[in-house]
């Protein structure tokens, strides 16, 4: 099939970037590849070259066809029509996992380690040294593990288990894996998700450092500034077609957006609320808050219609501050009063009834039962306005439901579906839903667009605007530049203490080395 | 056997040692994992002081032999179900096949007059057919949950009201008695001076401390308890593995059932009824998690071993048998809780 090699789109492609020339084939590639699951079309004639070196990114928005390519270059599944090359030949049989496994790896939003075994163990797994008997030699299973980690420069303990490792180090064992299979092509997929700054600048150092050793990286992200980080190509999809393919650096990112969304759109939200002035009511007063050894003398006060972001790293004690506002955590000192009352600390109930509304950090652990319905999910907290004496109406459930999901603008064909089958930009929008059913005066969002797409973080953003512009004090923690972007002021939260109050309008390096410790003059 | 594990790990500080990076974080964490698997130890030391106080039998060689033969039984189906627990299953139906298979065996050979025998066939195949209808109740167990994807607690809960009924039905609820010589044979024999049950209980749990630790079956069984689409894309031929653990589990249970025969020569038509409350209470105390992927042979094994010994104590201390079964229930309740606190860990 080398008749299909295609010179003058490689050289047009390739050796542009930073200037890293192409070596030989590319290493992995799928060509005009059509999948079709029941009448939707996932991917529609879709294609994608990475050549040997560099780290290509795939960007699109939800239900792009993303996940189908990955499946596919991964062999998961089979491409309808199409096919896919290796180094330049025919990728292995579907039943040959082994030799797919040499080819190409994917590390998962969703872990394949096994959480109750050691590092080594989940290296090796399936893969044992034999000793003597047949049986297994964990003297030397953990020497070789040792060594993998050694020559891929992971620094992990190899009698950890595994569900003692960060996700950061989790990752790093998931990679080390993958290329003890002899692959030198890994997929990444949505890597940074959960990661705070320092891990995430530590991950793409890694991923540096193996690029420099040989490896190809396919990104795939939802963070458009990453990618003008780290990677040399990007390659666009949207609705299941392939869009572009272009070196980073010529491709501007109100571009790349543009491609990825079919018009071109600034990703700034439009503000459409003006801060409120100082007169405003303060309706959340925090004073002296304590959690030992986490956080320490946090004070501060959010008026109506107020948006204040607190930022922070990772382990900064941002998240804490906000789980102890709506009762999650027990705080040791300090006082929460809720527009004049002081709800009980500790339990989330108390701040749920004084009228806060809470979207939590992680949707899938804190924030949906997924196999609930939409409605369900989005009027959990409010079962009182739903019938009387404990009883609920699924009449009035769905009109409520109906109206916050047109209010947040979820895609769902109805009130019915389980909201595991919604794409992870409406699911967290059905956690907005929930967190304003009962129109809260104070809204906490903690991380409110961790794994969405660009669509629905700016709508979700917009919908938090709305809100303020309504009169309720909102509070953001996180440490995504995009959502801090809406806040008044922000609080950077620092080693549990707030260390600096940024009014609006902040230089993005200033707000960063604020929340990794650095004076903002530096 | 604890001296191995210990062995095993003493070699592998030493070597992390001398690989250099991390090694006082290995040794501390290993020392934690080891600890964790003799959680028990000390609550054993404990019981058997404690039973010296009361009653200075309790350390005589003889009542070992009779803490360790009544519980080599029972230890079996302990056995058997460790395995299913650790592959993330659970197998209700395994005190059933306790009193089915070694009752088959019974009605098949034991002579027609005397009871509800029916004498098909010589007093020869009483062993194989017990084994074969453990392994029957095996296949049938897995081709549920396995094949046909059901909730292996609804399955075996089912199995275990069915195979319950099925030795009502041929037994006639009644008791076979006059057990050809073979069935006998497992369950009175001494050899070196201790019961042949004591040597095969020990030995077959020797045998699942390497099962479970050294090999890449045991170890499937871990990958898949903890993580079963991980131990899917690691290649592990999962469906493979659950067959082979549910079919050897019950396999393991039919055996247990003959030693009991044997000992007490008859089978009952309540033979082994209750006991799986007790089996997943030893797996439990010993550190055996009920959702999968952890837990270890050796801590299942002292599990069980605790339970027996503390039932033997208050035989010794003259409770009142009528009192024995709430005081089981409460031991067990007492049994959890310490080894949480031992343990550090929320018992899943």
């Amino acid at each position: 099939m080398s008749g299909n090699e295609k010179p003058s789109t490689r050289s047009s492609s390739a050796q542009n970037g930073d200037g890293r020339a192409p070596s030989g084939p590319p290493v992995a590639e799928a060509i005009d590849v059509t999948k079709r699951y029941g009448s939707t079309v996932a991917l529609d004639h879709a294609q994608i070259r990475v050549l040997p070196g560099e780290t290509h990114a795939l960007v699109g928005r939800n239900g792009a066809g993303k996940s189908t390519l990955v499946a596919i270059l991964t062999g998961l599944q089979a491409p309808d029509t199409g096919q896919v090359r290796f180094a330049g030949a025919a990728a292995p049989r579907p039943s040959d996992r082994d030799a797919w496994r040499r080819h190409v790896a994917c590390v998962y939003q969703k872990s394949t380690i096994i959480p109750q075994l050691t590092v080594a163990e989940n290296l090796l797994l399936n893969r044992y040294d034999r000793g003597r008997l047949g049986l297994i030699s964990w003297r030397s299973l953990r020497r070789r593990a040792r060594d993998l980690l050694a020559v891929w420069s992971v620094d992990v303990d190899v009698d950890a288990k595994a569900k003692d490792l960060s996700v950061e180090q989790r990752q790093f064992v998931e990679i080390a894996r993958a290329l003890s299979f002899g692959a030198r092509f890994i997929i990444l997929d949505e890597p940074t998700a959960q990661l705070d700054a320092g891990a995430i600048a530590r991950l793409f150092g890694h991923i540096h450092d193996l690029q420099a050793q040989g490896v190809t990286f396919l990104f795939i992200s939802h963070h458009l500034q990453e990618i003008y980080e780290i990677c040399d190509m990007v390659t666009v999809f949207r609705d299941a077609r392939h869009i572009l393919t272009a070196p980073v650096a010529d491709l501007p990112r109100g571009e790349l957006v543009a491609a990825m969304t079919g018009e071109a759109t600034a990703l700034d939200v439009p503000r459409s609320r003006t801060a409120p002035t100082g007169g405003a009511g303060v309706v959340l007063d925090v004073a002296g808050l304590r959690l030992n050894g986490v956080f320490d003398d946090i004070s501060f006060q959010v008026g109506a219609g107020e948006i204040i972001g607190l930022a922070g790293a990772g382990g900064s004690g941002k998240t804490e501050v906000a789980e102890t506002i709506v009762g999650l955590r027990t705080p040791d000192a300090g006082t929460i009063t809720v527009d004049g009352q002081v709800p009980r600390a500790g339990h989330v109930g108390a701040a749920l009834a004084s009228g806060v509304g809470f979207v939590p950090q992680d949707r899938h652990h804190q924030g949906l039962v997924a196999g609930m319905s939409v409605a369900d999910n989005a009027t959990m907290t409010i079962p009182e306005k739903l019938g009387a004496a404990g009883f609920l109406s699924a009449r009035r459930r769905d009109a409520v439901a109906n109206t916050l999901i047109d209010a947040l603008a979820i895609k769902t064909p109805g009130p019915d579906l389980p909201v595991s089958g919604l794409s992870g930009g409406n699911q967290q929008k059905v956690v907005m839903a929930r967190a304003l059913a009962n129109d809260p005066k104070v809204l906490v969002l903690i991380t409110p667009t961790a794994g969405v797409d660009v669509r629905s973080k700016e709508s979700l953003l917009d919908k938090v605007d709305q809100v303020a512009t309504a009169g309720t004090a909102v509070i953001v923690a996180s440490d995504e530049l995009d959502d801090l972007r809406i806040c008044d002021r922000v609080l950077v939260i620092f080693q549990g203490r707030i260390t600096a109050e940024m009014p609006g309008g902040w230089r993005d390096q200033d707000l960063v080395a604020a929340m990794e410790g650095l004076t903002v003059d530096a | 056997m604890p001296e191995t594990v210990t062995a095993v790990t003493a070699a592998t500080d030493g070597s992390t040692a001398a690989a250099g990076p991390p090694p006082r974080r290995a040794i501390g964490r290993l020392a934690i994992a080891r600890l964790r698997d003799l959680a028990l130890v000390p609550a054993i030391a404990l019981i058997a002081v404690v039973g010296q106080i009361i009653n200075p039998v309790f350390l005589q060689p003889d009542n070992l032999i009779n803490i360790t033969q009544t519980m080599s039984e029972v230890a079996l189906l302990v056995l058997a179900q460790t395995i299913v627990l650790v592959a993330g299953k659970m197998d209700l139906s395994l005190e059933s096949t306790f009193g089915l298979a070694p009752g088959v065996a019974a009605w098949m050979t034991v002579a027609v007059g005397a009871g509800h025998g029916t004498g098909l066939l010589s007093g020869a195949w009483s062993i194989p057919i017990t084994l074969v209808v453990g392994a029957l109740i095996g296949v049938a167990n897995a081709a549920l949950i396995v094949r046909f994807g059901l909730h292996g607690f609804i399955v075996t809960l089912g199995m275990l009201i069915v195979l319950r009924g099925l030795l009502t039905g041929i037994s006639g609820g009644q008791t076979f008695f006059n057990l050809p010589e073979s069935m006998m044979y497992l369950g009175t024999a001494v050899w070196l001076g201790v019961p042949a049950s004591i040597w095969l209980c020990v030995a077959l749990f020797a045998a699942g401390i390497v099962l479970l630790g050294y090999t890449g079956f045991g170890r499937s069984l871990y990958a898949i308890g903890g993580n079963v689409d991980a131990a899917k894309a690691a290649g592990i031929r999962t469906d493979r593995v659950l067959w082979i653990a549910l079919v050897g589990a019950s396999v393991l249970a039919a055996l247990g059932g003959l030693l009991l025969s044997g000992r007490l020569a008859s089978v009952a038509a309540s033979q082994g009824n209750g006991a799986i409350f007790t089996v997943f209470a030893a797996a439990v105390i010993g550190g055996v998690s009920l959702n999968g992927g952890k837990g270890s042979m050796f801590g299942a094994f002292t599990g069980i071993l605790l339970l027996f010994m503390i039932q033997n104590v208050l035989t010794l201390a003259g409770v009142p048998a009528q009192w024995i079964g709430a005081l089981n229930g409460a031991i067990i309740l007492v049994a959890l809780v310490v080894s949480r606190i031992t343990g550090g860990k929320a018992q899943e």
